[in-house]
């Protein structure tokens, strides 16, 4: 059974499920440099007017008020941008709007509960004081959960052993792992002492929670 | 940025039709390449023609048991594959030596192949470079190019590919399938895919205008033959090859002499550097360190250094000797194992 944390298969879009908006049909010349483009972003559906150019990231900052994540490089080299996108985490500032019709985004404004409960990577961000100026934080809390994530879903990384390459199954997360499945966001004020911490704790309690869920009916 | 129009393909057929539409388009991966080469100037493409969404998200097992892996798979999806992780180790560990999680969760299989080179003055349209303007002259000769090639350049261009998932590709002996509209397609070797620059580097690949990569398909794996990818790079990860090596290695159980081996580097030239003169020396012949190095070295031969860049063949033959070492020792038919 899908695990409720499972990456969905194909990703970042929804597989053969191209939306209504913009598509010509027989090739016929599309000219239009403008599109309506449908997001549902941390739960809530929008509907914008955007220019093809606009990316995920400016969409988000400019076009809805979003400003949590951060532009560092704007080119996928820092990882400051990072968000889920139909659950998986990618790097805001390449994606265009346009071809995200239809899709699902969570932000890190969108990560604590409708309670305002703090998700469980933000309060060990907190716990483990993993940031000094905060600018990389966003990126790093939503690559994290993309991170913990895709362990679970039994994804491996540079840093797997040959024998867990071979034999598929979630991925326990060491200090090692977590350096290197975060390798792609980067953080100036060099705190990643913490932040690997914080995610190697918070990974050990999802794996705990999720080894009991399963023998809990 | 240019503005462009948007068509979001839903068949093979239309997206030819939109490209045949609109000349001078681009097909749509990921986009992690694409994008970034739109902002930076160095593609200024009228339309985008989206292919993401095709439904060739598949990795399906073929009856003669190979596998085919469709051109919108993303990276982290291959890489994750159980298939490929227990058949072609080596093209996983080639993933997942590439970008960032992020990225390879975004990055297709078809855009991977056809990501452009990382050269700066590629990059930077206040530099000249062949590549991006036929003719205007290369920048990097005679500048930076410590990461530039060493094997296989010319006076026009000396850039490497920049791709680690193709560098196993080639070693395995992958076919990349192409569609070319009204239902034709043709298949082209992966290790044939990529161009030497010669006096065309604006060509990086055999692939023609308006042809889409619809799919890779890997043969077979000989049975008993073990494999690898092993990367050097300037930092631990989230960083390009300075050298990489791709090794597929198929020893005789009875007399531990190499029955076939694909050795393939990335990082030393344009395209995926399969290295026949290194695999026909070891063809046949007892893989002792001695004979490797020799044969290693014989295929290094043939490079042309630069000023700044002669660390590569070093580097190449330590990753080749040491890649080939461990999976001799690592092998069944190796004389090293009880
Ligand atoms: C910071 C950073 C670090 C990176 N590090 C590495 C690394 O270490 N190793 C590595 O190998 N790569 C690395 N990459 C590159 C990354 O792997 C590529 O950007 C990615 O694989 C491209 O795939 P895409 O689907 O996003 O391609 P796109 O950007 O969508 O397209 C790339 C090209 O392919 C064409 N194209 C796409 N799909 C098709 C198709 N089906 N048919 C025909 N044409 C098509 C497009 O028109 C475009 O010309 C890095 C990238 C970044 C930004
Ligand atoms: S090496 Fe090739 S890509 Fe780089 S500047 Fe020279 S011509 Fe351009
Ligand atoms: S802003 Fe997107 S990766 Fe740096
Ligand atoms: S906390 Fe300042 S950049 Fe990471």
């Amino acid at each position: 059974m899908p695990h409720a944390t499972d990456p969905p298969a194909h990703g970042p879009v929804p597989d053969g499920a191209p939306g209504p908006a913009p598509r010509t049909p027989d090739g016929a010349p599309a000219t239009a440099v403008r599109s309506r483009v449908a997001l549902r972003v941390n739960g809530v559906h929008h509907e914008l007017d955007l220019d093809h150019r606009v990316t995920l990231l400016d969409t988000l900052r400019e076009h809805l008020d979003l400003t949590g994540a951060k532009k560092g490089c704007d080119h996928g080299q820092c990882g400051a941008c990072t968000v889920l996108v139909e659950g998986r985490r990618a790097n805001s500032c390449l994606l265009l709007a346009v071809a995200l019709h239809g899709c699902e985004i969570t932000t890190v404004e969108g990560l604590a509960g409708p309670d305002d409960t703090l998700h469980p990577l933000q309060r060990a961000f907190m716990e483990h004081d993993a940031f000094q100026c905060g600018y990389c934080t966003p990126g790093q809390l939503c690559s994290a959960v993309g991170a913990l994530r895709e362990a679970a879903a039994g994804h491996p990384s540079h840093a797997t052993a040959a024998a867990a390459l071979a034999v598929p199954g979630p991925a326990a997360l060491s200090a090692e792992e977590v350096r290197e499945r975060l390798s792609g966001n980067l953080c100036r004020c060099g705190a990643y002492p913490a932040i690997v911490r914080a995610v190697t704790d918070a990974g050990a309690d999802a794996a705990a929670t999720a080894a009991g869920a399963e023998v809990t009916p | 940025m240019r503005p462009f129009a948007y068509v979001r393909a839903t068949s093979l057929q239309e997206a030819a039709d939109a490209y045949a539409a609109h000349p001078g388009s681009r097909y749509l991966g990921g986009g992690t390449n694409l994008v970034d080469l739109m902002k930076l100037g160095v593609e200024t493409p009228g339309a985008l023609i989206d292919v993401s969404r095709l439904p060739l998200a598949e990795i399906r097992e073929l009856p003669d048991g190979g596998l085919r892996v469709g051109a919108t798979v993303r990276n982290s999806d291959l890489a994750a594959h159980p298939l490929v992780r227990s058949r072609y180790p080596l093209l996983s560990r080639a993933l997942l030596a590439g970008a960032s999680g992020q990225l390879r969760n975004v990055a297709t299989t078809g855009g991977n192949l056809l990501q452009r080179t990382r050269c700066g003055y590629f990059q930077d349209l206040s530099t000249p470079c062949n590549k991006r303007e036929p003719g205007s002259g290369c920048g990097a000769r005679d500048g930076l190019h410590r990461d530039h090639a060493v094997l296989g350049h010319s006076e026009h261009c000396i850039a490497t590919h920049p791709s680690d998932m193709a560098v196993a590709l080639a070693a395995l002996d992958a076919e990349v399938e192409l569609y070319g509209g009204a239902g034709t397609t043709r298949r082209v070797a992966a290790a044939e895919f990529h161009r030497l620059p010669g006096d065309r580097p604006e060509d990086d690949t055999v692939i023609r205008p308006g042809e889409i990569v619809t799919a890779v398909l890997l043969p077979a794996p000989a049975p008993g033959a073990v494999s690898l990818y092993r990367k050097a790079r300037e930092r631990a990860s989230y960083a390009f090859a300075l050298a990489s090596v791709a090794v597929v290695l198929d020893l005789d159980p009875g007399d531990g002499r190499v029955r076939r081996i694909a050795l393939a580097f990335g990082g030393l030239a344009h395209r995926p550097w399969r290295a026949a003169a290194a695999e026909a020396r070891l063809t046949g012949a007892v893989p002792d360190p001695g004979a490797v190095r020799d044969a290693v070295d014989a295929e290094l031969a043939r490079a042309r250094p630069l000023r700044d860049n002669a660390y590569k063949l070093p580097l190449a033959r330590h990753l080749a000797c040491d890649a080939i070492a461990e999976l001799t020792g690592a092998h069944p038919g190796s004389p090293a194992t009880p």
